[in-house]
């Protein structure tokens, strides 16, 4: 059966067929399954399960995309968080009814495509088929009198007009007329076939790619190297089936980071409008080179993609115990809060001091007061820099083996020694500052003022073989929408007054210039026999 | 330099919403009045002709209402819409040509721009289309719509000119967002088309039972089955278009997010309205589902467009945060 039953162009199902079915087989079941989730219908209902079934995943937030957002909605909001965790309406696009239906979608698919393959392949080898009886009755048709023109002299024309319009052609010749039976558009079942099988490529090959790829972000500040490894990433999501052995080995050094934001335009001052990290790489055996990462330019290193996703600035801190020798000194990674770069950033010492110390910072590349007094950033560049802290001293948490984020202070076990509703004010540090730490602990000093990028690092295998297949898949949609498939005959009889040429035409599908193709081609047989028109 | 020349872009699309204004003051009489009674004429005859010529040669008829169709003349009142159209067009495309020099850029890099650069591809499908079909009809629909979403998006989404930021700065936004704007163009008519479809099916419903019917002034449009293959044919244009704009959206975020596809809010709808518009071409040829069915998944089709472009872009958050808005 060329398509499934429920189709428009097929015949009505013979309701005899189910009277005689009632008493089903195990045999049985299994074949009217199939046939139920081959069908047209199910394919279509199943098609629009799977939009609607999409439109949750943009309304919660997902852990896919945005996993803070998760985490915001479950402290906002626990009770329902938790029931809607229970749909798993926060991992809509890999939960159990998202999957059921896609495949259930793909299954109907192929059973679709399978029957239909086997079918153009027969009709492709085989000739078109025998002129009906009555031409009348088809959906296109035309009549014409060629008084003095010879049957075959007409029908030897029909044919070689038709096989020049790329028909294939095949003669049907009956006592009483001569036929010619011919059709075209093979391509556009082909085409058709061809989307399908490609929308199941695309399908495995985002399957496989998400399998063995990788995904990891690291944060490196101006000077600093990483290597590609499993430790060296601040986050890292391995597909189901990696292996550490295809992390492709080489380290990268972020030497300078710039950005440029926008000075003169009025509307956009402050806008960002370039990000340069201008880059070392090593890769095993070869010498270091210099390259540079562009947020839509990423950098390919042996099969992995880096990108720049976000920069800030990294305060290069130093600690000095109440002797005066350093403790700490690093280049701390703070965490834009606004568009002027507003920044956040921790500081943790447990060990060195007195005490275990802990810092908040904030910290503003171009400072500025406002009414109530709170300090706040009015420019994203370094114009004005300054980095305060708040003090906290007691017990960090850190001790107890539970991961603890870097870019945030437990504060429950801590007393606040500096800042708001404390009776000594933020320490203030602008860059080659020293302050001194309460309590005669020791001091903090502000070197410089450095900047960070956070990169991510991607291998997906199989991406090519995404975009080959949606390729394909335009391809095959292109030709299944917009080549024609029909079928032409042309019959010709001899009368009493002279030779009658008929013409048909019938459409397998979507064919809106069928009768115009008809007309093209009676007139280009007119003409092949030098007949004039009126 | 950039001021003045933003200035005379928003003088510019003034005048051409209050040309389209205009426009759709005329084109809804011609509507009450008379349109497309031509049109039906010719789409009536759409039955097999058979021609018998005299003499020597062959006489040859053609057949269908299509070719027909095309020479009919529309009647005063729409020539005088269409070619306020085509006026209010030329001030528009002015008015977007001037943004994109004042910006030194394509003028589709926030929701204001997007907004009137797709009115302008609706425009213009609409105009394009109407020099091959007579859809005229349409016109009130079509200037209706642009007005609307003019209006919106001066009043409501009106920003100045601003320079790209780093995540925009790619030779794909001007492919990428172009397309989508040309697939909208063709769905926005597709919609018009269903709805009209779906008018007509009623009141022809309700002639061959004879009751009475308020619409009774669409008899002079083409027959609903006429208007679905309309619809559909400029459909599966903008669903090509569409699956090139998904496709191309996916070569750029893998360019500039590192992944090529995240179910972020933008990619999920434009993959939603992708998955309805397959489904309305798959339910043309499911017996049942062709004719009312399929035309009300042209319109959700066409519905969720417009959420994805408006709601979607306001108040879903998500990485496509390009409105300009704050």
């Amino acid at each position: 059966m060329l398509r499934p039953s429920d189709h428009i162009d097929s015949a009505h199902a013979n309701p005899g067929d189910d009277v005689r079915e009632i008493r089903l087989s195990l045999g049985g079941w299994l074949r009217w399954a199939w046939r139920q989730i081959t069908s047209m219908r199910t394919a279509l209902i199943l098609l629009l399960l799977l939009a609607i079934a999409a439109v949750p995943g943009s309304i919660f937030p997902q852990r896919s995309s945005d996993p803070n957002g998760v985490t915001q909605y479950f402290a906002d909001n626990p009770d329902t968080a938790a029931w809607l965790e229970g749909f798993q309406l926060f991992d809509v696009y890999t939960s159990v009814w998202f999957s059921a239906i896609y495949l259930l979608l793909f299954i109907s698919l192929v059973g679709c495509v399978i029957p239909r393959a086997k079918h153009h392949w027969d009709a492709l080898r085989s000739a078109p088929p025998a002129t009906p009886q009555n031409l009348n009755r088809l959906p296109a048709h035309l009549t014409a009198r060629m008084p003095g023109v010879s049957p075959d002299a007409a029908i030897a024309a029909a044919e070689s007009v038709l096989r020049r319009d790329r028909y294939r052609v095949r003669r049907y010749d009956a006592a009483n007329r001569l036929t010619v039976s011919a059709e075209r558009g093979y391509m556009r079942e082909t085409g058709n076939l061809v989307f399908h099988v490609a929308l199941v490529g695309v399908l495995i090959a985002v399957g496989l790619g998400g399998g063995f790829g990788y995904a990891g972000q690291r944060v490196v500040v101006e000077g600093q190297a990483f290597t590609n490894s499993l430790i060296a990433y601040d986050s890292f999501s391995p597909g189901r089936f990696f292996s550490d052995a295809t992390l492709s080995p080489f380290s990268l050094r972020l030497d300078k980071f710039t950005t440029r934001y926008e000075e003169t335009n009025v509307n956009a001052v402050g806008q960002p409008i370039d990000y340069t990290a201008d880059v070392t790489i090593e890769q095993r055996g070869e010498e270091p080179v210099g390259d540079v990462i562009k947020v839509n330019e990423p950098l390919n290193i042996g099969g992995s993609d880096v990108y720049l996703l976000g920069n800030g600035y990294a305060p290069e801190v130093t600690v000095r115990d109440a002797a005066g020798s350093v403790i700490y000194q690093e280049a701390v990674p703070f965490l834009p809060q606004d568009r002027n770069l507003t920044s956040v950033g921790v500081v943790k010492l447990p060990d060195g001091l007195k005490q275990q110390v802990g810092l908040i910072g904030f910290f503003y590349p171009t400072v500025n007061e406002g009414h109530a007094g709170a300090s706040f950033s009015m420019y994203p560049d370094l114009l004005d820099p300054m980095l305060t802290f708040n003090v906290y001293v007691g017990d960090l948490g850190l001790n107890d083996g539970v991961p603890r984020s870097v870019y945030a202070l437990d504060t429950s076990k801590l007393t606040k020694l500096t800042g708001t509703k404390t009776n000594l004010p933020s320490l203030e540090l602008r860059p080659g500052d020293t302050a001194q730490l309460p309590n005669g602990l020791g001091s903090v000093s502000l070197e410089t003022v450095k900047r960070f990028a956070s990169l991510d690092v991607h291998r997906d295998p199989a991406q090519g073989w995404v975009l080959v297949f949606a390729i394909a898949a335009v391809a095959g949609l292109l030709t299944s929408l917009f080549i024609p498939r029909r079928r032409v005959w042309i019959s010709v009889r001899e009368q009493a007054d002279g030779t009658v040429v008929e013409y048909a035409a019938l459409a397998r599908g979507d064919d809106p210039t069928l009768s115009a193709a008809l007309t093209h081609i009676a007139n280009a047989h007119g003409s092949n026999l030098g007949l004039e028109r009126d | 330099m950039t001021d003045t020349l933003s200035q005379f872009s928003v003088l510019s699309l003034y005048s051409a919403m209050a040309v389209y204004a205009i426009a759709f003051i005329v084109f809804t009489f011609d509507l009450a009045r008379g349109a497309g009674r031509e049109a039906n004429a010719a789409a009536a005859s759409d039955s097999i002709v058979q021609s018998t010529g005299e003499g020597s040669t062959a006489t040859l008829t053609r057949v269908r209402a299509e070719a027909a169709t095309r020479s009919t003349s529309r009647g005063r009142l729409a020539r005088i819409a269409m070619a306020l159209t085509w006026l209010g067009f030329l001030f528009q495309l002015v008015a977007t040509v001037l943004r994109g020099v004042a910006a030194s850029r394509v003028p589709w890099a926030n929701m204001y721009e997007f907004a009137m650069t797709g009115t302008l591809i609706i425009t213009l499908v609409f105009l394009i289309v109407n020099l091959k079909w007579d859809l005229a009809f349409v016109g009130a629909f079509s200037t209706g719509l642009v007005l609307l979403l003019l209006g919106l998006s001066a009043t409501r989404y009106y920003v100045e000119v601003v320079p790209l930021p780093p995540a925009l700065q790619s030779y794909w936004l001007v492919i990428h967002v172009f397309v989508a704007t040309l697939g909208t163009g063709f769905f926005a008519l597709g919609f018009a088309l269903s709805l009209t479809q779906l008018l007509q099916t009623r009141r022809e419903h309700r002639t061959v039972d004879a009751k009475p019917t308020r619409l009774a002034w669409m008899s002079r449009l083409p027959d609903s089955a006429q208007l679905e293959n309309y619809a559909y044919r400029l459909i599966i244009i903008g669903f090509i278009f569409w699956t090139f704009t998904l496709i191309a959206g996916a070569v750029w975020a893998d360019k500039a997010w590192g992944r090529y596809w995240g179910w972020d809010t933008k990619e999920v709808w434009t993959f939603i309205i992708w998955t309805i518009y397959a489904g309305y071409i798959h339910a043309r040829s499911t017996r049942g589902w062709r004719g009312t069915r399929s035309a009300v998944l042209a319109m959700v089709g066409f519905g969720s467009v417009m959420f994805n472009f408006t709601v979607v872009n306001i108040y879903f958050k998500g990485l496509h945060a390009y409105s300009g808005l704050n």
